[in-house]
C-alpha cells in the first residue's frame, strides 16, 4: 500500500522538471473552487437544480466536513473516536442558538439570511465560529485525559461523550429552568442561514485550513506520532501537546459542520446526533481511505447523495454500512484511496513536463 | 529475549512500580577514572552518570553505571544478550525513570524531565528494532527531526503568511544537506518504510542528528547491515563526530565496528560494567572474555 503514497508539497529533485509555483497552486484551486459556487448558484437560480436538490447539495458539503474532520483525528493521528456526532451536536446548537438569540443584537431577521445581507453574514460567521469553539472546547475537556490513555480509551470515552451530550440536549431545559434547546421535541424556528453559496465557501475554507496544518511541520509532527509514538518523542515531537491539537481541531470543524447542519435542515434534535450518525460519518472516512482527504471528499459525497437518491432502501442503509465496512475491512482496509492525496497542481506539472502518463515509480525503484 | 522496544511501556507506568528513592544532586563533575581522549583533556564531561541504577521488580536490570563522556568522545557499549545496554539508554534518554543515581547533561540534572526535553536538552538516539516514521518521506522524517528548530506558530503555518514559506524553504535545504552527508539526497521523496534496511538505520540517525544533539546514541546502528555498508558506516560514524563535533554512544554486537571505531569501550554484564578502557585493553581483558568474547566469539 505503501507505494501510492505520492509525495506532494515537496519540489522535486530533479533537475529540469518544471513546477507550479506555490501562489500559482492556489490561484488555480481558488478559480476551481469560485467556478464550482458560481456555477452551482447560476443553475438553482435558473431552477435547474431544485430546492430539494439544494438541500442535498448543501448535506453534501456538511458531511464532506464532517469527514474530512474526523479524519484529522483517524486518518492523521491514528485514533479511532467514536463521538464525532457528539461534536456536531454540540457545534450545531451552540451555533443555532447563538443566532437565534442575537438577531435582534445583529439587526436580522430570518428574511435577511436569504438576501445575504451583510449583518446577517456577520451574525453566520460569528455564529458558526461560536459553534465551532464551543465544539473545540469539548474536545479539549475530553480529549486532555482520553488521549493520554493507550489502547482503545479513546473510543470509549468519545462514544460515552457524545451519549452525554445527547442526553444533556434532551434534559438541560428542565434543569436549568430556561428555554434553551427545546428538549426532547427539539429546537425548531431556526432560521435557514445555511445556503449553497455558504456552504461551499466554508467547505472550501475548512479544507485548505486543515491542507495547510497538515502540510506544516505541525502536521509533521501528528503524523509522527501516527507513525511512531516512541520514537517521535524522542525525535522531540510532544505528543501530548499535538495529539490534543489534532483532536481540538477535529473537534471544531466538527462543531463548523454542526452550525451548517443546523441551518440546513432548521431543526435540531439530540436523537439525531447519536452513535449511528458517527458510525455514518466513521463509514464515509474509512471507505474512502484513513488519511486521504480526497477520498474522504469522496465517500462524503457518494455517501450522502446515494441513500438520497435511494430512497425506498432507507431502512437498509445501517445493514449496507456495517457490510460496507467489514468488506473494506477484509480487503481493503486502507481505503479505497489509500492514503493518496490529490493534488490537481502535481497532475499539472506532469503534463507540463510530458509525463503524465509515465510510472512514478522511478524513485521507488532507485531506492530498492 | 523480550525487546523493551516493544513494549509500549512509559517512564511514567514504571515509577509508579517503583518506590521512590531520595536522589542526590550531584552538580559537581567527579574525578573519574574514565578514560578521556586527548582531544577532550580538560574539558567538562557531556555526558555523566553516577551509580544509575534500574529495578525492574526484584530483576535489577542495570546497576552502579557510570560514565563519562567527552564532548567529542566516541564510545561503545557491549555486553551479551540481555546484559542491560538498551536499558542504559532507556535511562539516559528518560524513557525509564532511574531507581537509583543521577544523570548529569551538560551538568544540568535530567531527572524528572520528559523524553522530549531530554532530546532538547541535547541526548538523541536511534532504536534498536528501526522505528521510523515508515508512511512518510525520507525529507520528513529528518524535517520532524528539525521540528523544534522551526519556530513559525501554527497561525503563521495554517494561514501560509511570508514566515512559513520562508521557514519551509530553509529547511527543505537543510534537509537535503543533512541528506548528502550519507547521499541520500536521491532518496528525499521516497516513503520512508519502502527504503532498504541499510539505509533506513542511515535516516534514523540523520533524523536524530536533525534534533541538533550534543549526545548521540546508537542502539546497533550495524545490526542487519552487510560488511560494506559496515565499513561505511564506521566511516560516517567517525564524519558525524568530526562535523557535529558530538559525542557519541554506541551499542554494537560487531566486534570490527567498535574495535574500530570506539575510543573508550565499556562492557556490561548483567546489568554492571565489569570492564571499561581502550580496544585493546577490552580485547585481553580475562574479565571481559570470559563473560563475553568466551561465550560469544570474536565475529
Ligand atoms: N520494561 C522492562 N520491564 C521488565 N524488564 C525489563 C524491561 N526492560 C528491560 N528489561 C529486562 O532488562 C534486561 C536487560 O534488557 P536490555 O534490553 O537492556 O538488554 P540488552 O543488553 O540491550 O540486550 P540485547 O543485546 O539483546 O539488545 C533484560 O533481562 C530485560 O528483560
Ligand atoms: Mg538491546
Amino acid at each position: 500500500m505503501a507505494k501510492k503514497t505520492a509525495t506532494a508539497a515537496s519540489p522535486k529533485v530533479e533537475k529540469g522538471y518544471k513546477s507550479l509555483s506555490m501562489p500559482a497552486r492556489y490561484v488555480i484551486n481558488l478559480v476551481l473552487v469560485a467556478v464550482f459556487i458560481f456555477v452551482g448558484e447560476a443553475m438553482i437560480d435558473g431552477g435547474m437544480i431544485s430546492r430539494y436538490q439544494t438541500g442535498v447539495l448543501e448535506q453534501v458539503g456538511i458531511y464532506i466536513i464532517m469527514a474530512v474532520s474526523l479524519n484529522i483525528a483517524t486518518g492523521y493521528l491514528g485514533q479511532l473516536p467514536l463521538g464525532h456526532a457528539g461534536f456536531m451536536s454540540v457545534g450545531g446548537y451552540s451555533c443555532a442558538i447563538f443566532i437565534m438569540r442575537n438577531m435582534e443584537a445583529f439587526g436580522v431577521t430570518a428574511r435577511d439570511f436569504a438576501t445575504g445581507a451583510p449583518q446577517a453574514t456577520l451574525l453566520f460567521v460569528v455564529g458558526l465560529i461560536f459553534g465551532g469553539i464551543m465544539a473545540a472546547i469539548c474536545g479539549l475537556i475530553i480529549g486532555i485525559p482520553a488521549l493520554r490513555l493507550k489502547g482503545d480509551y479513546l473510543a470509549i470515552i468519545t462514544l460515552g461523550f457524545a451519549e452525554i451530550i445527547r442526553v444533556v440536549m434532551q434534559n438541560i431545559d428542565g434543569a436549568i429552568g430556561m428555554d434553551l434547546t427545546g428538549g426532547q421535541k427539539g429546537l425548531t424556528g431556526i432560521p435557514s442561514y445555511t445556503n449553497f453559496v455558504n456552504t461551499f465557501v466554508v467547505v472550501a475554507i475548512s479544507l485548505f485550513l486543515i491542507h495547510t496544518m497538515m502540510k506544516s511541520r505541525h502536521g509533521r509532527a501528528i503524523l509522527a506520532i501516527r507513525d511512531n509514538e516512541i520514537a517521535a518523542e524522542a525525535t522531540g515531537v510532544n505528543a501530548t501537546y499535538y495529539k490534543t491539537l489534532a483532536f481540538v481541531v477535529s473537534a471544531f470543524f466538527a462543531g463548523i459542520g454542526g452550525g451548517l447542519y443546523a441551518g440546513c435542515i432548521g431543526v435540531m434534535m439530540p436523537a439525531k446526533f447519536g452513535f449511528m450518525k458517527s458510525v455514518e460519518i466513521l463509514v464515509m472516512v474509512v471507505l474512502g481511505g484513513m488519511g486521504s482527504m480526497l477520498g474522504s471528499v469522496i465517500s462524503a459525497t457518494v455517501l450522502t447523495i446515494l441513500p438520497e437518491a435511494l430512497r425506498a432502501f432507507a431502512d437498509y442503509r445501517m445493514l449496507a454500512y456495517s457490510i460496507v465496512l467489514i468488506v473494506m475491512m477484509i480487503f481493503r482496509p486502507e481505503g479505497l484511496l489509500g492514503s493518496y492525496d490529490f493534488s490537481l497542481s502535481r497532475i499539472i506539472e506532469k503534463a507540463m513536463n510530458g509525463q503524465l502518463f509515465k510510472k512514478k515509480a522511478k524513485a521507488a525503484k532507485e531506492a530498492k | 529475549m523480550a525487546d523493551t522496544q516493544n513494549r509500549p511501556t512509559t517512564g511514567d507506568e514504571l515509577t509508579a512500580t517503583q518506590p521512590k528513592k531520595n536522589r542526590r544532586p550531584v552538580l559537581v563533575p567527579l574525578e573519574t577514572p574514565n578514560l578521556v581522549t586527548e582531544r577532550d583533556l580538560g574539558k567538562r564531561p557531556v555526558l555523566q552518570a553516577e551509580h544509575l541504577g534500574i529495578d525492574f521488580g526484584g530483576l535489577t536490570a542495570v546497576d552502579e553505571f557510570n560514565i563519562a563522556m567527552g564532548p567529542t568522545e566516541i564510545s561503545g557499549l557491549i555486553g551479551p544478550n540481555g546484559a542491560g545496554k538498551t536499558t542504559v539508554f532507556n535511562l539516559l534518554t528518560n524513557v525509564y525513570k532511574p531507581t537509583r543515581g543521577t544523570i548529569l547533561l551538560d551538568g544540568v540534572d535530567t531527572a524528572g524531565k520528559s523524553v522530549v526535553e531530554v532530546n532538547k536538552m541535547g541526548i538523541a538516539r536511534t532504536f534498536q528494532n528501526i522505528r521510523l516514521f515508515s508512511q512518510m518521506t525520507v525529507e520528513q522524517n529528518v524535517l520532524v527531526g528539525f521540528g523544534n528548530s522551526m519556530r513559525s506558530n501554527l497561525v503563521t503555518d495554517i494561514l501560509r503568511l511570508p514566515g512559513h514559506w520562508k521557514q519551509e524553504a530553509e529547511f527543505h535545504d537543510k534537509a537535503l544537506e543533512l541528506l548528502d552527508i550519507f547521499d541520500m539526497r536521491k532518496f528525499a521523496d521516497v516513503q520512508a518504510g519502502n527504503l532498504p534496511y541499510g539505509a533506513q538505520r542511515r535516516l534514523e540517525i540523520l533524523r536524530a542528528l536533525a534534533t541538533h544533539p550534543k549526545v548521540l546514541l546508537l542502539d546497533e546502528p550495524a545490526a542487519g547491515m552487510n560488511p560494506n555498508e559496515t565499513d561505511e558506516l564506521m566511516e560516517n560514524i567517525r564524519k558525524i563526530r568530526d562535523e557535529f563535533h558530538i559525542a557519541i554512544l554506541l551499542i554494537e554486537h560487531d566486534m570490527n565496528l567498535v574495535m574500530g571505531v570506539c575510543e573508550v569501550i565499556g562492557v556490561l554484564d548483567y546489568g554492571r560494567i565489569i570492564a571499561k578502557g581502550t580496544p585493546e585493553d577490552i580485547q585481553n581483558d580475562p574479565k571481559v572474555i570470559e563473560a563475553y568474547l568466551g561465550k560469544q566469539g570474536v565475529k
